[in-house]
């Protein structure tokens, strides 16, 4: 399954929902502010790269660039573009957002 | 429930049945989510598809015995969802541990549910073939 | 692969509506078939013609009406979250008494059961939202 995470983890508790209810094989697409989730030095990034054992984690390269953090992305996190979106869509069998 | 508008016919699906969850994280009244997320489960009934609902998160609230909107002035549509079995919409799933952060029990749920576990919730979302977070 | 896309939120106050068309563009790009954009809650925002934003800033309405010409899109505005909102076309203003209409080129405003058809009939159903 492809979870789309949308919303900053310091603003919602989406990501932390996500990461309790993707199962292990799973991927995760961060998008728009969720892409903050992707940061280094942040609190969230030990839950990151602990989730990233069992889960494969994405961010979107344009919301990055977008909000200057395209520099800080944590080990592990594969950056894709929107072609690369398309891709995990039509690469997973079914998906979900997280809003 | 079909409007002059809807122009699509239940039974020309070519009787395709897909699982189709609705995942309901917000609670109800502090935004349209919850009650506009409803009028999708409600048409959807209609098609004939293997329905279910999950409740996460605030999404738990939605559930909760005794809403009494009057003083609001906002209709009060819980009682919709003791309605979605005369629909045959009977998979209603609410995660324990977002229930219990929030000090809910069963007892305080208008309508029958399945209480299961976030690897429980887990094991039913990866089985779907489509599903629509509102 | 036949992929359908919901999107929940109306223009620049949220990003759905940009993520959307964005990755409605990569995925027409990679040859797949945009089914059905359907746009719910305040998604129906999206489909206003009196939409007039800063020059210097993208016009999200305009660019769903031009993709949709150019790609033949179906964009459907669901009509429960439209008559909430006031997004009418011009049929319905009649039938509702009103004495304006205003939605935008490219959409068309129906039932909520286009979103669970979409459902049934794509492979891939992508939500944007809040």
């Amino acid at each position: 399954m492809l979870h789309i995470v949308n919303k900053s983890p310091f603003d919602r508790n989406s990501l932390e929902s996500c990461l309790r209810l993707a199962k292990k094989g799973s991927a995760v697409l961060l998008i728009e502010d969720g892409v903050y989730g992707a940061t280094k030095g942040s609190s969230v990034e030990v839950k990151v790269q602990g989730a990233m054992a069992n889960l494969k984690v994405y961010a979107l390269g344009a919301d990055l660039q977008a909000r200057g953090v395209a520099d800080r992305v944590l080990d592990g996190v594969t950056v894709v573009d929107y072609g690369g979106f398309v891709d995990l869509v039509a690469d997973h069998s079914n998906l979900q957002s997280w809003l | 429930m079909f409007t002059s508008s809807e122009n699509i016919d239940p039974d020309d699906e070519g009787g395709v049945i897909k699982k189709f969850m609705f995942v309901n994280r917000k609670a109800p009244y502090g935004t349209i989510y919850a009650l506009e997320g409803l009028e999708v489960v409600l048409i959807s009934a209609a098609f004939e598809q293997d329905v279910s609902l999950a409740f996460v998160d605030d999404g738990v609230y939605e559930l909760k015995k005794g809403q009494d909107t009057k003083a609001l002035g906002q209709k009060n549509f819980s009682p919709t969802y003791r309605a979605l079995e005369g629909y045959d919409i009977e998979k209603l799933y609410v995660e324990r541990e977002s229930m219990e952060i929030r000090g809910l029990s069963e007892d305080d749920l208008l309508v029958d549910v399945q209480i299961v576990s976030a690897a429980e919730m887990a094991d039913l979302m990866v089985e779907q073939d489509v599903v629509i977070s509102f | 692969m036949k992929i359908g896309v919901l999107v929940s939120e109306g223009p620049y106050t949220h990003q759905a509506s940009d993520s959307a068309y964005n990755f409605v563009k990569a995925a027409i790009e990679k040859g797949h078939e945009i089914y059905r954009v359907f746009f719910y809650h305040d998604g129906v925002n999206n489909a206003t013609r009196l939409t007039e934003p800063p020059r210097d800033d993208r016009n999200i309405v305009n660019r769903w009406s031009e993709l949709s010409k150019q790609h033949n899109l179906d964009l459907v505005v669901c009509i429960a979250a439209a008559q909430r909102r006031g997004i009418m076309d011009a049929n319905e203003a009649k039938r509702q008494g009103k004495d304006a209409d205003n939605l935008a080129e490219g959409f068309r405003i129906s039932g909520l059961g286009q979103l669970v058809e979409a459902g049934i009939q794509c492979d891939r159903l992508v939500t944007f939202g809040d």
